[in-house]
């Protein structure tokens, strides 16, 4: 079962926590404010490799973490 | 290709030319049948279709061969209800055998929310073109003797919505009846043909970069799954996609039939039996995006713990194998198809959980779309430029999604 290391209670299942998404990032070659707006609400970089990500424990200690994942491997697995 | 696929298909492979009119990149469903709608419909036969690795080797030869056209706002309804009604035709017009079914959908309900769903649901098909009708427990037992109406004491059936047009297909001859067909009217296949780059003249997109090559193309179209995001990279264009597992597995042979495809979003999840007799199930996307194909023991734990309370010969059966496809899933939940803001480079993605049986309509509408340079009417809804004109379709019509 894929586990998530929260600081807080430890390794648990995934089922606990909810997806919030990765952390966003605007290109800077896009420089149109509202173009900006745009790529901010509803792109994603969906990068292949590590990546940072915000995750919410719904079910433990109900605070949000920001975890570090390589999401060219099976799970959660986390980037050292 | 193994010698069986060779004898089905009895096809050419191609070494690339040094230009085309239109590049396709992703041998899968979508690409191959916007080549073939290209060739057929339009006479646009100088075309290529580029895959990484063989044909259907993606999302098209992962899914679970569902066929369906009751989704949940107009515009996808109207969209996949013509796509059921091309899946209908394709064997007499493709003169491949697809294994085309049609077995009707059962979509379960567990709570008085549920049901109020499921009549909005069916109203709304009806409204636009999709046959569903509402069913009572013992109808839908009368469809399914296999069902425990009880749900084995936590889910019972109070009602659901059957959707009388759905079907399933052979996967893997859609792919190659599409790729045979494009090939017959002298479209390039070229397998093993990784894109690596793609080639610019200022904004524009002028071509695709193999390991074999340069590649100049008119036209270049991506038909890719769930790498989608890295190709369109290469193009600057940004997409609000994010790559999701979603996890299958088949049974051994289950000897009685199983009529119909039962579905439920309360325990997200599909079952249907393929044509060998064994059955099939899938649930929703893995919360976690990755773009790794690694099978999970807990997806098979989850998803039998669910589908054995409907269902509970299904504890008879063991599980023979499970497999993992990484879906491009949109923001909205809806495909995002047509241009992107960069000339030359257009899109066909977003297919998240629910691409298989858009490909027929899919393929037909991008081939327009080429052919004729303006956005099909069908299409328009579902352009990339929706997002930043906030008119999202968000349509959880998936039972994949939450």
């Amino acid at each position: 079962m894929p586990e998530l290391d929260c600081p807080n209670c430890g390794l648990r299942p995934i089922e606990e926590f909810t997806f919030g998404g990765e952390r966003p990032s605007v290109p800077d070659r896009i420089t149109d404010p509202l173009e900006r707006d745009v790529d901010y609400a509803w792109m994603h970089d969906n990068v292949n490799g590590a990546t940072s990500e915000r995750w919410f424990h719904a079910a433990g200690c109900r605070r949000w973490l920001t975890v570090r994942r390589n999401t060219s491997l099976t799970g959660m697995t986390p980037v050292e | 290709m193994n010698e069986f696929v060779e004898t089905i298909l009895a096809l050419e492979w191609h070494k690339p030319k040094p230009a085309y009119d239109v590049v396709i990149i992703g041998g899968g469903g979508h690409g191959l049948a916007t080549a073939y709608y290209l060739a057929t419909r339009h006479g646009i036969t100088n075309v290529a279709v580029l895959e990484a690795n063989y044909i259907g080797s993606g999302n098209s030869g992962r899914n679970t061969t569902i066929i369906r056209a009751n989704y949940g706002i107009p515009e996808s309804i109207r969209f996949y209800q013509h796509s059921l009604e091309l899946y209908g035709t394709l064997e007499d017009e493709t003169g491949c055998w697809i294994m085309h079914s049609t077995k009707g959908l059962l979509w379960l309900a567990h709570t008085e929310s549920a049901m109020r769903a499921e009549r909005a649901r069916c109203l709304l098909n009806q409204a636009c073109g999709a046959e569903t009708v509402m069913v009572t427990p013992e109808e839908a037992r009368s469809i399914c003797p296999q069902l425990d109406l009880s749900g084995g004491g936590r889910y019972p059936v109070l009602g659901a919505s059957y959707h009388v047009g759905a079907a399933t297909a052979r996967h893997d001859r859609v792919v190659w009846a599409y790729a045979q067909g494009a090939m017959r009217k002298g479209v390039d296949v070229l397998q093993h043909t990784p894109v690596t780059g793609l080639l610019r003249d200022g904004e524009r997109v002028v071509g695709v970069e193999t390991p074999n090559g340069p590649i100049s193309a008119g036209l270049v179209l991506s038909a890719v799954g769930g790498n989608v995001s890295t190709v369109a990279a290469m193009a600057d264009v940004r997409l609000p996609i994010r790559t999701h597992p979603l996890q299958a597995f088949v049974t051994n042979a289950y000897a009685l039939g199983f009529g119909p495809i039962i579905s439920d979003t309360e325990l997200f999840c599909y079952v249907s039996q393929t044509a060998r007799g064994q059955m099939l199930m899938g649930a929703e996307f893995d919360p976690q995006p990755s773009y790794s194909l690694g099978s999970s023991y807990n997806f098979l734990q989850s998803c039998s713990a669910k589908v054995t309370h409907l269902l509970p010969f299904l504890r008879d059966l063991r599980i023979l194998r499970q497999w993992t496809g990484i879906c491009d899933i949109s923001t909205d939940f809806s495909p995002i198809m047509g241009e992107t803001g960069v000339p030359g480079f257009l899109v066909t993605t977003g297919w998240g959980t629910w691409g298989f049986k858009a490909i027929p309509a899919g393929g037909e509408q991008m081939a327009e779309l080429i052919a004729t340079g303006r956005t099909p009417a069908m299409l328009e809804p579902f352009r990339l430029d929706r997002f930043a004109r906030e008119l999202p379709m968000a349509d959880q019509g998936s039972t994949g999604t939450r």
